[in-house]
C-alpha cells in the first residue's frame, strides 16, 4: 500500500516536471514579444532591454527555466505582464469560483447521470433505454457553448427566472453547472448504466430475486450500492474535462473563475497567467487521478494496489 | 446525416441560393438589424447581412474537412505511438508512454488554445493542432491492445517458424487492430468536430471570413438575445454533425468489438 502510494506520488511529481517543461516551451513560442506589449510601442531601445533585463529574460533558457522551477517551489507562480500583479494570487482569489462551479457540476452530473443510468441498465434492451442512451449522445454532442447560450435564452430571457450572467448567488450558479452537467451526465449515465449492468448479473443479484424481492426493491437496495461506487469513484478523473469546459462556460456566463482567468490572458498574451493556470489545472488532474485511483481499493476491495 | 451534411459540403456552391460572403443590403433591416428566417434567406441573415443558410453550407466544409483531417492525423500519430511502444516495449516503450501519461495531465482544451495562439490560425493549422491535441487516448488504447497481442501463442508461434518482425508486425499484428482504429477514428471525429466549434467559438479557430460553425457563434454571440436564430442552426449543425458521428462510432462497436458485446 505505502510502496504503491510511494510510486504513484513520485511518477505524479515527474509527470508535473513534464508538464513545466511544456507550459515553460509554449510560452516561449508565443509569437508575441511580451516586453514590447509591456514597453509599449514608443518605447526606446533602451527601455525595452532594461525591461527585459528586469524580467530575466535575457538569461539563457535553462537558466530561465530552473530559475521558474525554483519560484514554484516556493509557491510563486510569476508576476502577470498585464495586470502587474502576482499570478498566484489572481490565481487564488479566481478559484473559489471555479470550485463553485465544479461542485454545482458535479452535482447536476450525478442527479442526471445516476438515476437516468439505473433506468436504462433496468429497462435494458427496451425502447427507454435505446432512448436514454440517445439522449446521453446528444447531452455529450452540443458544444458547451451551444447549450449555455441556449439555457441563457430560455431561463433568463423568454422566463426570466435566471440572471443573465454573473456570480453571486446560487440563482448565478444553476445555469453554468446544468450546462457543465448536461454534458457530464451523459457520460456518468453510460457509466452508471455498465457499472449496473455488471452488478445485475451476479449472483447475489439473483438470491435476492429468488427470495421474492420487486424488482425495484432487488434495483435500489440492494445493486445500487455495490454500482454506483465505483462511477463516485471516476470523478476523480474529470477534472481535466471539468477544466476544458470551465473555459467555455466561464467565458459564456460571466463566471469570475480561472477559465476566464485564462482566456482572457491568451486574449493579451499574458504569459505567466496562462502558464500558471494550465500548471493548477495539470495539478488538479494528476491529485485527482491519484485520488481515484486510491478510492478504488476501498469501493471495490477485489482490487489490489500493486 | 453524415451523408447529408457530406453532399451539402462538397455541393455546397450548387446548393447556396446566395455566395457565402456576400453582404446583401435587402439582408439587413433598415436599422441594420440581421433578418430572422423568411423566405428569400432560409435561415434568416448574419450580422452582416450574408446569408446563414449558405454560410452553414460552406460551414460544413470546415467542420468536415478539419473533423476528417486532423482526426485522420491523430489517429495515425496514436497508432504508430501505440505499436510502437506496444510492440518494442522496453525502453523506447517506457518513453512513449510516460510522454503519453504526461500529454493526459494536460488539460487538452487549454493546450489547444495555447497552440492555436502560437500558431496563427488557418485551417489546416488548427487540424494540426487538434491532432497534436487527440492522438492520445488512442495511443493508449492502441498499445494495450498491442501488448495483448503481441502475447498470444499464435504470435509465439509465428516467430519460433522464424517469421521476420515485419511480417510479425504487419501481417500478424496490425490487422487486428483495425476495428479499434475504426471505431475510434470514427468517435474521434465527433470530438474533433466539437473542439473546432469550440475553439472557433473563443476566437482561436479558423479566421473569419472562412464560414465555421463555431465562429458563426462566436460573431453573434453578444447579439443573440435578439436574433437567436444565429446561434440556434449553427449550434444544431454542430450538434447533428457530432451526434451522428458519436451513434455511428457506438454502432461499429458493437458489431466490432466482441469483447463490449456482453454489456449489451
Amino acid at each position: 500500500m505505502f510502496i504503491f502510494l510511494g510510486k504513484r506520488m513520485a511518477q505524479s511529481v515527474f509527470i508535473l516536471l513534464g508538464v513545466t517543461l511544456i507550459t515553460f516551451c509554449l510560452a516561449f513560442l508565443m509569437p508575441a514579444d511580451p516586453v514590447r506589449m509591456l514597453a509599449g510601442r514608443s518605447a526606446t531601445q533602451a527601455t525595452v532591454e532594461s525591461i527585459r533585463t528586469q524580467l530575466g529574460l535575457d538569461k539563457p533558457l535553462p537558466v530561465q527555466y530552473l530559475k521558474y522551477l525554483g519560484r514554484l517551489m516556493q509557491g510563486d507562480l510569476g508576476r502577470s505582464y498585464k495586470q502587474k500583479t502576482e499570478v498566484t494570487e489572481l490565481i487564488l482569489s479566481r478559484l473559489p469560483a471555479t470550485l463553485l462551479l465544479m461542485a454545482g457540476t458535479i452535482f447536476f452530473e450525478l442527479l442526471i447521470g445516476i438515476p437516468a443510468g439505473i433506468f436504462s441498465a433496468n429497462r435494458r434492451g427496451t425502447a427507454t433505454d435505446n432512448w436514454i442512451m440517445a439522449l446521453s449522445f446528444a447531452g455529450v454532442s452540443v458544444p458547451q457553448f451551444v447549450m449555455g447560450l441556449l439555457l441563457l435564452y430560455m431561463f433568463a430571457h423568454i422566463i426570466p427566472i435566471f440572471p443573465l450572467g454573473g456570480y453571486g448567488s446560487l440563482q448565478h450558479l444553476i445555469l453554468p453547472a446544468l450546462t457543465l452537467g448536461i454534458s457530464g451526465g451523459g457520460w456518468y449515465s453510460r457509466m452508471m448504466r455498465s457499472s449496473m449492468l455488471d452488478v445485475l448479473r451476479q449472483d447475489y443479484i439473483r438470491t435476492a430475486r429468488a427470495k421474492g424481492l420487486s424488482e425495484w426493491a432487488v434495483v435500489l437496495i440492494h445493486a445500487l450500492r455495490n454500482a454506483v461506487l465505483p462511477v463516485i469513484a471516476m470523478i476523480g478523473l474529470d477534472i481535466g474535462i471539468f477544466m476544458a469546459g470551465a473555459v467555455v462556460v466561464e467565458s459564456v456566463f460571466g463566471w469570475p473563475g480561472i477559465g476566464q482567468l485564462a482566456w482572457q490572458a491568451i486574449q493579451m498574451v499574458d504569459i505567466p497567467i496562462i502558464m500558471g493556470v494550465t500548471l493548477v489545472a495539470a495539478i488538479g488532474i494528476v491529485v485527482g487521478n491519484l485520488l481515484a485511483d486510491l478510492v478504488m481499493p476501498f469501493v471495490d476491495p477485489r482490487i489490489y494496489l500493486q | 446525416m453524415i451523408v447529408l451534411f457530406t453532399v451539402s459540403a462538397v455541393f455546397a456552391p450548387f446548393i447556396a441560393p446566395h455566395p457565402p460572403d456576400e453582404q446583401f443590403f435587402e439582408g439587413l433591416t433598415l436599422e441594420g438589424a440581421p433578418l430572422p428566417p423568411n423566405s428569400n434567406f432560409w435561415l434568416g441573415t448574419d450580422l452582416l447581412g450574408r446569408s446563414l443558410f449558405s454560410r452553414l453550407l460552406y460551414g460544413a466544409r470546415t467542420s468536415l474537412i478539419i473533423g476528417i483531417a486532423a482526426n485522420g492525423a491523430a489517429v495515425l500519430i496514436g497508432a504508430i505511438l501505440g505499436i510502437t511502444a506496444g510492440y518494442v516495449r522496453g525502453k523506447v516503450g517506457m518513453v512513449i508512454m510516460r510522454f503519453t501519461d504526461l500529454m493526459m495531465a494536460f488539460p487538452a482544451l487549454l493546450l489547444a488554445i495555447a497552440l492555436a495562439a502560437i500558431f496563427k490560425p488557418s485551417l489546416w493549422i488548427v487540424a494540426m493542432v487538434i491532432a497534436l491535441v487527440n492522438w492520445v487516448q488512442i495511443a493508449r488504447v492502441i498499445y494495450s491492445q498491442t501488448i495483448a497481442l503481441v502475447e498470444q501463442e499464435y504470435i509465439e508461434a509465428v516467430k519460433s517458424i522464424g517469421a521476420a518482425w515485419p511480417r510479425i508486425l504487419f501481417i500478424h499484428t496490425v490487422p487486428h487492430l483495425w476495428p479499434t482504429l475504426l471505431v475510434w477514428g470514427t468517435l474521434g471525429i465527433a470530438t474533433t468536430v466539437l473542439l473546432e466549434a469550440t475553439l472557433s467559438f473563443l476566437g482561436v479557430g479558423v479566421r473569419p471570413p472562412t464560414p465555421s460553425w463555431g465562429g458563426i457563434i462566436y460573431e453573434s454571440q453578444s447579439y443573440f438575445l435578439d436574433a437567436p436564430w444565429l446561434v440556434f442552426f449553427p449550434g444544431a449543425a454542430i450538434m447533428l454533425l457530432s451526434l451522428s458521428f458519436n451513434l455511428v462510432g457506438d454502432a461499429l462497436r458493437d458489431i466490432l468489438d466482441p469483447t463490449q458485446r456482453g454489456h449489451q
